[in-house]
């Protein structure tokens, strides 16, 4: 299940998935924003070029456009750059797919700063918090290919509207092909009773990584994949609040309005512990997006670090 | 129908006459004349569809749609009110025979484009009706919209503009302004009244469409022969889509609302009904 050693972009799990979906059948349809070579749509250009529509470097009208699809009764996904969907048109995600629950799935590349050398520009770190407040939407970070593969699909097969969160460079590969991803469910990744750790995306393999380097000091941390921000499962976070007593969230996001913000939401309201938050709170840069990862510090070692001192205050404490 | 509208804006305390009065002979003729539709069965898979993107022009589309027998007239005096299924703007399915929700102007045609590209994949009959505003075609996203529709040579669609030229602030440009003192100025300007004079012309509007790769109708769009004519001469128009240009007077009807951009947004009062009902009576 863990660290498999291989790297993949998420969305190189984009094109192939839809191209077996519609093989088997789903009345699936893409709308391009001149994005689709970028984000792998454009391999079901290839495959089914009756049921892909290019509408050129226009956002606002590829997402009208996939409602009136979806309208029609396809299962409509437009694909971009999460700058652009939601970023360019997020009153358009918001009054023609959202408020009318139409069965839209934004499929958005480039989340992050993992983006890299195309600078802040280029690099999300609002989506979640915008996709968030709209409540008719879905919103999963898959944390590797394999996961945004069964993502793509679990929203494709479902009714309504779905925002999948993916990511331009090649990152670690973390589950094989026995893993299971279940909407609204956080994924256990490793046992632990002294601290949690909950990550979404790139996070997920930093935080199994802070989780060997606090093993390493007696520390059991509990680590768990949040890829499902909403549906949301509360229930592992109120257990994780409960038997660890404090929690680390890790997101290539803003803090505010993405994985931090539902999380102390519900640690407030069941089980207030104290919950530090690790996320961005500047705009990006330009760099390798690896380079850019030590150097806004969503890094292993602050993971730890955060961990680390939640657990000495709770031991300070007891 | 423009009783319906002077009563349910009166009623709610709010709404948006001007706009309304000005397309009640365009959506009369769609669902009188040229929509294959049944109000018994507003989800038959083989209708004709309208998208209201003018979504605040909700009195005049309510009245009408109530009026085909989609839901019984009493309730349009639930207009804008808790609990009612008629909101100041249109939301999709509320009720059924609402095509889709609008409000925030310039969405419309693209929708209507999706709805077109999936009746052309199914090989499906059924055709594709928008209706837009000014302001509509202030929104960059309407020209994005026109764009794609020519490019995919959709025939199957056809958008109506209820050219009033008077939007939200005042004047859209020159045509309905009565002062003379636009000398030596660019732009949009606030007037003596606190309107704003020429806020964005659309002029030359025709060429726009005819540039966009479009088939250009105009006509007057209170005249209901002319308007049912146009619609369907869109019909038969094969490899573009059509764009039908309404010239229309905002607040039509009533004396002291024509061209008067004061009830573009703002509901009569009772005593301004009452002289408004009258005179429609008359």
């Amino acid at each position: 299940m863990v660290q498999t050693g291989r790297t993949a972009a998420t969305r190189e799990a984009l094109g192939p998935t839809l191209v077996r979906l519609a093989r088997e059948g789903l009345d699936i349809v893409v709308v391009d924003a001149d994005l689709g070579v970028s984000t792998t749509a454009a391999q079901f250009g290839r495959e089914f070029p009756e049921r892909f529509f290019t509408m050129g470097v226009a956002e606002q009208n590829a997402v009208g456009v996939a409602a009136g699809l979806a309208a029609t009764g396809k299962v409509a996904f437009v694909s971009s750059f999460a700058v652009f969907i939601p970023g360019h048109c997020y009153d358009q995600v918001r009054m023609a797919v959202a408020q009318p629950n139409l069965n839209v799935k934004i499929a958005a590349s480039h989340g992050g700063i993992v983006t890299g050398e195309d600078g802040a520009s280029a690099q999300s770190l609002e989506d979640l918090a915008l996709m968030l407040a709209l409540p008719t939407f879905r919103v999963i970070v898959p944390a590797d290919v394999v996961e945004c593969a069964q993502a793509i699909e679990e929203a494709a097969r479902r009714y309504g509207p779905f925002y999948i969160r993916m990511v331009r460079p090649k990152v670690p590969v973390i589950y094989d092909e026995s893993y299971r991803f279940q909407l609204g469910k956080a994924h256990r990744l490793r046992e632990g009773e002294d601290v949690t750790i909950m990550a979404i995306g790139v996070m997920v393999p930093a935080a199994l990584e802070a989780a060997e380097i606090l093993a390493r000091e007696g520390i059991g941390c509990r680590v768990l994949n949040m890829a499902s921000l909403r549906p949301l499962d509360e229930e592992a976070i109120v257990a994780a609040a409960r038997e660890t007593g404090g929690i680390v969230t890790a997101e290539d996001h803003s803090v505010h309005g993405g994985l931090g913000s539902l999380v102390t939401r519900v640690t407030a309201r069941e089980c207030p512990v104290p919950v530090a938050c690790v996320g961005m709170e500047t705009f990006g840069t330009s760099g390798r997006w690896d380079e850019l990862l030590q150097h806004f510090e969503l890094t292993p070692q602050r993971l730890a670090a955060e961990a680390r001192r939640l657990v000495e205050r709770k031991r300070g404490e007891g | 129908m423009r009783r319906h509208i002077i009563r349910m804006t009166a009623a709610a305390g709010s709404g948006h006459p001007g706009g309304s009065l000005s397309c009640v002979e365009i959506l009369v003729a769609l669902y009188f004349h040229a929509l294959r539709h049944d109000p018994a069965n507003p989800y038959w898979p083989q209708r004709d569809r309208f998208v209201l993107s003018k979504g605040h022009a909700t009195p005049a589309y309510y009245a009408v749609l109530a009026e085909a027998g989609y839901f019984p007239p009493e309730e349009l005096l639930t207009f804008r009110r808790l609990g009612s299924r008629l909101q100041g703007h249109t939301v999709m399915g509320c009720p059924p025979g609402v095509e889709m929700s609008a409000g925030a102007l310039g969405m419309g045609l693209s929708f209507a484009v999706g709805l077109a590209l999936g009746a052309r994949l199914d090989g499906a009959a059924w055709r594709v009706y928008c209706l837009l505003s000014d302001g509509d075609c202030n929104e960059g996203q309407t020209w994005e919209a026109a764009m794609a529709a020519a490019h995919h040579r959709l025939d199957g669609l056809t958008a109506i503009v209820d050219y009033n030229r008077i939007q939200n602030d005042g004047f859209s440009d020159y045509a309905h302004y009565r002062g003379n003192d636009s000398r030596g100025r660019t732009g949009g300007w606030v007037g003596p009244d606190g309107y704003t004079v020429n806020i964005m012309s659309l002029e030359p509007f025709a060429d726009k469409w005819l540039a966009f790769g479009w088939h250009v109708l105009e006509c007057d769009g209170h005249d209901l022969r002319q308007v049912t004519a146009a619609l369907d001469e869109a019909k038969g128009v094969r490899g573009r889509p059509t764009v039908i240009i309404c010239h229309t007077v905002k607040g039509k009807g009533v004396s002291f609302m024509e061209h008067n951009p004061a009830f573009h947004g703002k509901a009569p009062t009772a005593e301004q009904a009452e002289q408004a009902l009258r005179e429609l009576e008359g």
